[in-house]
Formats: C-alpha cells, sequence, structure tokens
C-alpha cells in the first residue's frame, strides 16, 4: 500500500511503526486468524484433499447436491439484492438525516443478529404454520410459505438483513453530509448526489456488505433448517445438505460441498480483489489521497 | 423517501415477525412468564450465553482491530490471502465450523492434544463455547472497522507528529477515537451474533445443565416438549436483553460520533 | 411520500418472493416420508425395492422424497404443515403428538397396521473401543470411576430416550424396584456422562471420530452401521444382559395423503414393510425384523439374545413421556444442583 512505497526513504516514519513492532503485529494478528479460522477449516480443507478429486467430484456430480446449489443460489440471488436496497436505504436515512428516534431505529435494524437462529427460523413458522390464520389461505392459493422456496427466502433474508446497512452507516456517519451538501447547493437533484456523490465515496463498503450478505446468505443454518423441512433434493439447501451428508457417515461428501460453497460464497471476494489488483492502491484508500 | 422504504421494509421482514413471536409468548400470561425465567437452569442457560458471548466479543473487539489495523496499513506477503480468509466464518454453514472447530480443539484433536496434558480442556466446556463464538465473530469487528480505517486520513496523523506526539500518543488520541463507533459496532454485533448462536456452539459445548447449556439449546428443548409459549418465553428474554445492550451501545456510539465525528 | 415508498417496498417484497424457483415437475406421483436419523440407509433401500413392486403390481411410477431429522423435531415440521403422507418415526409419542394437534392422522393408527404398527424394533447396546480396556459387560459397569459414557441428550434426542430406559429397566429389575435407589444409579451415570450430543449420529460422532468416552450407549442397529461405516477393527459391540425393545412407529397421515391423492400408494408403501423381501431388508440393515423367518439366517444370528423391556413396563409412552423427559420430569432433576 501507499504508505509502504515511502517507508524506504523514512526508516522511522513519524506515521508509521518500526518494523519490529509491525512485524509482531502482524504476527499477533496471524497467530490469532490460525487459531480460531485457518486451523479449524483448514482439516476440512484438508480432508477434501486427502479424499481426492474424484470423490469431490461424486459428491458435486450427485442430483440431490446439485438440487441443493441450485436452490442456496437462488436464495442468495434474491436475498442479496432485497438487503441491498435496504442497506442503502437505511444507511442513507440513518447517516444524512437528523431524526428522533435514530438510535431506536439503528438497534431495531441490529435486532436480527441477536436472535437466536432457530428463533429467526421459528417466527415465520409461528407466522405462517399449519394452526395460523394466514399460513392455510396462502397454501390454499397454492402459495405455501414455509417447507417451500418462499420460508426458506424469508428466513435467509431476516438473518442476513443488517448486514449491508451496518456495513454503510458507520462509513457514511464518518463521512459526513459536506459532499451532498456542496453537490446539493451545486444543483445537482437528490438522485444524482446519491449516484455521483454518495455512491463512489462508499462503493468499497457497499462491496463489503454486498460480500457478508451474500456469504452468510449461502451458509445460514439454523434458520433455514426450522423452516425447510429437509426434503431431500427439494428443500434442502447446501448447508442442509452437508449436514444431511455428514450424518450418513459421508464425511467427505459433507466437507467436499462444504468447501465449495465456502468457495462460492466467496466469488465476491474473488471479485474485489481482481478489482483491487486492477486499480491498484487507489481502492484501499478510497477517497483521501 | 429512504427512510420510509426501509421502514416499512424493516416492518415486514423483522417487526411483524417479532411481534407474532412476542404475542406467542405473552399467550403465557405474566405469572407462567415468571414461571419460565424463574428456573435456575433457564438463568443458568442465559448466563452461560451471555458470559460467553462477551468473553468472545471483547477479544474480537481487540484482535479484531488490530487485524484491521494490519490489513489497512501493512504491506506484507499474502496480505491479500489473510484479507480473504477472515470472511470463511460466514461463508461456512455454522454446524460445519462447530465440527471443524471440536476436531482441533478435542483432547484427541490437532491443537486440543497438546493442551489436554496440561490440564486445559476446550471442547466440551465453556472455554470451548468462547473458542466457537470467538470464531463465529471474528469478521463483525474487522469488517466494521476496515471500511472506516481505510477513510481516515493520513495527514491528521502527521499532524500529530509535527505537534511533537510521539507515535504511541498519536495512534492513542489520534487515530483510535474516529475508530471507535465502528470497533463498538462490531462488538456490539459480534456480541449479539454470539448470545444467539446455535449451530456452532451445540457440536462444541458439552451441553450439560447449568455448566455449558447455553439458552439456545433450552428453546430448541422447549420446542421438543411442543412448548411453543416456553420456548418464546426464553426466546423473548434474550431478545430484550440483547435489544437493550444494543440499544445503549448504539447511545454511545452516537455520542461519540457527534463528539469525535468529522461532520 | 411515505405512503409511495410503503408501496414500493410491498412491490419489492412480492417481487422477491414471487420470483421463487420451481422445482422441475416429476411426471409420475410423489410420496414424501418424513423420517427420524438412523434410517436413512434403510429407506434409501427400500424405496427403490418398493418403487419397483409398484410398478410390477400395476402401479405408476412413484418418487419417494425422504425427509430425515431429530425425530421430535420432525414430528413438529409436520404439525406445523410439512406435506408429510407417511411419518416413520422414532417414538410412538412423537405420532401421537401430530395425531392429537393435528387430526391428520386417526387416534387409534397403532391398531392399523400390525405388531403395534412397528415393522421394525431394535434394542440398546453398548459399543466400546476395540479389546474392551475397560472391562464393560453390564449397566453396572458404567459407573465404574474411570469409565466415560456417551450419550446424546434424551430432550432432544429419541434414541437417547430409549437409552435411559434401557438403563432404568436394568437398574430396576437389580435393585428390586427400590426406586431411590435406582435414581441413584442414573444420576450416577449421567455423572459419567461428559457431553450430551443433540442426536444420535452427533454421539456416534463424537465417540468414534473424537475419540471420547469408553462406551456409547446406542441403538443396536446404528452400533452394526457405525462398525461398517467407521472400520470394523475399532469397536466392539457389548449386549448387556437388560434393555430395553425399541419399537420405531410408522403411520399413514391420511389428512395429507387425502389432499394429495395419494392414499393408496401410502398405505401400501407401509404395508410393503412388512412383506417378506422387506422384512429381508430390514434385518440386513441390522434392525430386528418383525418376521424373523422371512430374514437371511446369518443376519438374525447378528442379534443376541437380550432380556427386553417395553414401553408398557413404563406404563405406555403417554406416562413414560412426561415422568421420565417432560419439564420438571426424573431427566431434569438429575441435573438439580445439589443443595
Amino acid at each position: 500500500m501507499a504508505d509502504q512505497q515511502s517507508a524506504p526513504h523514512h526508516p522511522r516514519d513519524a506515521v508509521s511503526e518500526p518494523a519490529l513492532v509491525r512485524w509482531l503485529l502482524i504476527l499477533i494478528s496471524a497467530i490469532f486468524l490460525a487459531l480460531f479460522l485457518v486451523v479449524p477449516l483448514g482439516t476440512v480443507v484438508g480432508r477434501v484433499v486427502v479424499a481426492g478429486w474424484g470423490s469431490f467430484v461424486d459428491t458435486i456430480s450427485e442430483s440431490d447436491t446439485q438440487s441443493a446449489i441450485r436452490l442456496t443460489l437462488s436464495v442468495a440471488a434474491l436475498a442479496v439484492p432485497f438487503n441491498l436496497v435496504f442497506g442503502i436505504a437505511a444507511a442513507w436515512a440513518i447517516a444524512k438525516f437528523e431524526f428522533k428516534g435514530k438510535t431506536f431505529l439503528t438497534t431495531l435494524i441490529d435486532l436480527p443478529f441477536s436472535v437466536s437462529p432457530v428463533i429467526s427460523g421459528l417466527v415465520y413458522v409461528l407466522l405462517f404454520g399449519a394452526d395460523t390464520w394466514l399460513g392455510p389461505q396462502l397454501k390454499a392459493m397454492g402459495f405455501p410459505i414455509i417447507f417451500a422456496f418462499p420460508g426458506i427466502f424469508l428466513a435467509t433474508v431476516f438473518v442476513t438483513f443488517p448486514f449491508i446497512a451496518r456495513e454503510l452507516i458507520p462509513l457514511m456517519q464518518a463521512q459526513g453530509t459536506a459532499d451532498e451538501e456542496a453537490a446539493i447547493s451545486l444543483g445537482a437533484s437528490g438522485w444524482q448526489t446519491f449516484i455521483r456523490v454518495t455512491l463512489p465515496n462508499i462503493k468499497w463498503a457497499l462491496l463489503y456488505g454486498v460480500l457478508l450478505c451474500n456469504a452468510r446468505a449461502m451458509g445460514e443454518f439454523g434458520a433455514v433448517s426450522v423452516v425447510s423441512g429437509h426434503v431431500r433434493g427439494k428443500t434442502e439447501t447446501m448447508p442442509l445438505h452437508i449436514e444431511a451428508l455428514y450424518n450418513d457417515y459421508s464425511t467427505d461428501g459433507a466437507f467436499a460441498v462444504a468447501s465449495l460453497l465456502a468457495a462460492l460464497a466467496l466469488v465476491t471476494l474473488i471479485l474485489r480483489t481482481l478489482l483491487e489488483v486492477k486499480f491498484g492502491a487507489d481502492v484501499g484508500n478510497g477517497r483521501h489521497k | 423517501m429512504s427512510l420510509g422504504l426501509a421502514l416499512t421494509m424493516l416492518t415486514l421482514i423483522v417487526l411483524i415477525p417479532l411481534a407474532a413471536l412476542a404475542l406467542r409468548a405473552a399467550a403465557l400470561g405474566p405469572a407462567g412468564f415468571y414461571e419460565v425465567i424463574s428456573d435456575p437452569r433457564v438463568f443458568a442457560a442465559l448466563k452461560v450465553s451471555f458470559l460467553t458471548a462477551l468473553a468472545a466479543a471483547i477479544a474480537n473487539a481487540i484482535f479484531g482491530t488490530l487485524t484491521a489495523w494490519v490489513l489497512v496499513r501493512y504491506n506484507f506477503f499474502g496480505r491479500r490471502i489473510f484479507d480473504a480468509l477472515i470472511d470463511l466464518p460466514f461463508a461456512m454453514p455454522t454446524a460445519v465450523a462447530g465440527i471443524a472447530l471440536v476436531s482441533v480443539y478435542s483432547p484427541k484433536g490437532l491443537i486440543g492434544q497438546w493442551l489436554a496434558p496440561l490440564g486445559i480442556k476446550i471442547a466440551y466446556t465453556p472455554l470451548g463455547i468462547i473458542v466457537a463464538l470467538i470464531a463465529v465473530g471474528f469478521p463483525f469487528v474487522v469488517r466494521t472497522v476496515q471500511p472506516v480505517l481505510e477513510e481516515i486520513s493520513r495527514e491528521t496523523e502527521e499532524i500529530s507528529a509535527t505537534l511533537g506526539a510521539n507515535r504511541f500518543q498519536t495512534l492513542f488520541f489520534v487515530v483510535l477515537p474516529p475508530l471507535i463507533p465502528a470497533i463498538l459496532t462490531g462488538f456490539a454485533l459480534a456480541l449479539a451474533r454470539g448470545v444467539g448462536e446455535y449451530g456452532s456452539v451445540i457440536f462444541i459445548a458439552g451441553n450439560l445443565p447449568f455448566k455449558s447449556e447455553i439458552a439456545p439449546l433450552l428453546i430448541v428443548i422447549k420446542l421438543e416438549e411442543f412448548n411453543y409459549a416456553g420456548a418464546t418465553a426464553i426466546a423473548a428474554i434474550m431478545l430484550a436483553v440483547s435489544f437493550l445492550m444494543l440499544f445503549v451501545i448504539n447511545g454511545i456510539q452516537s455520542w461519540s460520533q457527534k463528539r469525535f465525528g468529522h461532520g | 411520500m411515505v405512503l409511495k415508498s410503503f408501496q414500493a417496498g410491498l412491490l419489492v417484497f412480492s417481487l422477491a418472493l414471487a420470483a421463487g424457483p420451481i422445482a422441475p415437475a416429476f411426471g409420475g406421483q410423489e410420496i414424501l416420508n418424513v423420517s427420524y436419523d438412523p434410517t436413512r440407509e434403510l429407506y434409501k433401500q427400500y424405496n427403490a425395492l418398493f418403487a419397483k413392486h409398484w410398478k410390477e403390481t400395476g402401479g405408476n411410477d412413484i418418487k419417494i422424497n425422504q425427509s430425515h431429522g431429530g425425530s421430535g423435531k420432525q414430528a413438529r415440521s409436520v404439525i406445523d404443515g410439512l406435506e408429510a403422507d407417511v411419518v416413520t418415526l422414532a417414538l410412538e409419542a412423537d405420532i401421537d403428538a401430530i395425531a392429537e394437534k393435528t387430526k391428520k392422522i386417526p387416534a387409534d393408527w397403532k391398531t392399523l397396521l400390525p405388531s403395534n404398527s412397528a415393522p421394525y424394533t431394535s434394542t440398546i447396546v453398548f459399543l466400546v473401543r476395540k479389546g474392551n480396556p475397560k472391562g464393560i459387560k453390564d449397566w453396572n459397569d458404567l459407573i465404574k470411576d474411570d469409565v466415560q459414557v456417551i450419550t446424546p441428550n434424551p430432550k432432544t434426542s429419541g434414541g437417547a430416550r430409549w437409552n435411559f430406559l434401557a438403563a432404568w429397566a436394568w437398574a430396576k429389575k437389580t435393585y428390586g424396584g427400590d426406586d431411590a435407589k435406582v435414581r441413584d444409579y442414573i444420576t450416577k451415570l449421567f455423572q459419567h456422562v461428559p457431553v450430551l450430543d443433540t442426536g444420535a449420529r452427533g454421539a456416534t460422532q463424537t465417540f468414534a471420530e473424537r475419540g471420547l468416552g469408553d462406551v456409547l450407549i446406542a441403538w443396536e442397529n446404528e452400533a452394526y452401521l457405525a462398525l461398517d461405516e467407521l472400520g470394523a477393527g475399532n469397536f466392539e459391540i457389548i449386549s448387556p444382559s437388560i434393555s430395553v425393545k425399541a419399537e420405531p412407529p410408522v403411520a399413514l397421515v391420511k389428512g395429507n395423503a387425502d389432499a394429495h391423492g395419494t392414499t393408496k400408494v401410502a398405505q401400501a408403501y407401509l404395508e410393503y414393510l412388512y412383506s417378506p423381501e422387506a422384512q429381508k431388508l430390514i434385518a440386513k440393515n441390522y434392525y430386528r425384523p418383525n418376521d424373523p423367518s422371512k430374514a437371511d439366517p446369518a443376519d438374525t444370528a447378528r442379534f443376541a439374545k437380550i432380556d427386553l423391556a417395553t414401553i408398557e413396563d413404563f406404563g405406555g409412552w403417554k406416562k413414560a413421556q412426561p415422568e421420565f423427559f417432560g419439564d420438571g420430569g426424573v431427566f431434569d432433576q438429575i441435573y438439580k444442583p445439589a443443595k
């Protein structure tokens, strides 16, 4: 990154730390990451590698696995845009305007995080289950909610709801409204201001948000498990299928699907890395040069 | 416009379902509600859930901020891979994370086998719950701090140095304050997520009543007994406490934003 | 303005819902069997067997969809509206709950098929490590000082309830019905349990893959399957002197099947479980067949003669369920802090 390029000229740069401290900090966070993420997940990927390519292909090409992949991708493809619209709208409202009850609203947005996944699924059962008023009506109209696609979609939207908004709010608050005010005073409309001024300022945080939302939408297990009904080849998403394989004593198969899921969920990350390479250091430092 | 849209979606996705939950819990009546929450086992489980989540969130706030700093400010070999790995806990279904963690930290596991002779047991103890919650909540702090850190101008640091502050003073008094809202947000999110986490924890917790039984497991147990009201009562309590914690943290955050904010 | 954006929000919302992909339709008839965890292997094979039989006896193409999970959770899903045509669960109490809460299963379901609607039974045995290093022979060995016992949580696992009752049956006989001593034994037993997994498969994985504990209390079929899947050389099966006769029942969910127009095939699906072909398959999958004479003698020879208590000895599930596993029941009392 930019600061490192200047390092050779000023070995004891006033805006950086001594090399020893730098390496120590890198080491500490690397060890932390290794203990909690890399080693455990490494064992997962390690087993897939040991089991070999053939076993991986066998699992992936099974029809139940393919249907799980399709289901997970369709759910994420709908849930992410949905939350994108919400996230931008909510963050815009919270960061750029002053109104009463803002803290309350922010807290409400965070709420799905604090709801146990077991409960996030259950609330939809309470709303649309067989002994409710709404559920049987919708079902009679040929539009079942729970134990069908809409229920899985709703549960996924619920658990991923805060991701994008939460990513944008601190950033947009830190940026303040000066740029927008300048744009408005120069005669730009609200929409123009948003597209030309706000969006470029928040694009990286937005991308992070989408990435997280997408990853979580694909990986959600608890909530979806409650509303799915676990019918193989029909309402089983990838995480549920992983559990099913694991319970079939097919640990290799389960871990193969898990690795694939991680790869799929991180597609956006790969995109971001590609963009970073293309635009160089500009990406990391945003507008402040 | 944006506020209206946000409110509509919030109502549909969050408020209506949670109202259904509250309604179901209310069916218990005050006496029934009190009976559920005064059960020492429920209380013990809530304590386990909140304390382990708190410990994990504190660890994540410290190491997450450090990691964000390292990722934004330093250039080193493998930084991009490092960066990419952060999001893995989101992408991994929680059950897989649980299975992976227990295979590493059980007494016969990759890391557990070295700790066992030292008398340190991680899997099947509250310590195991903390480990799982750290893993699950780790990306929250990193990913909320990182974008803000990237936005912070280096100029203020230069000014601070020019004015004679040493590096530590600059970091502590100039760099850290504007990061506090983001760190708090990440902390709050990791905490909130940890309190409700189920999938990864049940594999590693041991699930012994009064010792390592978490509140979400009690909810599942109540559901197995077809006791929807009891289950929703515990859920409602967890929700209320989490809401309060988040509300306070968001309050601190908006206060600190007014104080240190750039607006 | 607010109203307008409210409409916009609704529009986005309903679009998102309506765009759900429809699974490719299957030409023939489909039925859904909602089952519990350890039956995966059995029903995978049985479904193929039945589909062939149905076609040969003049039926149309039939596709059987499977759903597996913890028995209680599966029952709850059916109650909440999962469209099961048949349920094949671990516990009578779970089917009773469906019958009671949805009325989709007649209350006398247990009498509608032979042998209490249980086409196969199983029992509870011990799985120990190779060579049985702790010398475990019977239930009293489980509370020896250095023995760790793995069993799932009776609150969340149907199999674990059978484990609990098997231990109780042994203690009751051993202590001549002295209730205090029986409770004392059960309390001690659970003090030797370091982990309560939520499901039977989870407990097996904890024992076999994590290497935790000296003995796993498990379904007989599950123990044999573990030998097959996880290496016969690593474990041994020990049959205790007394165990329990577990009867996992099956039932037609008439309300759903009638609505789907699948009653005939769903009923045939359950009845065919009692056929010689199916009984043979059942024994092959380590379940004790209803009619051993139809099974391969080599398969039935594996089943040790154990003195088996039945659920009737506990007064039936309607009594045993709340007494032992209900809120505040015997199992909860074990963990009351000693004060």
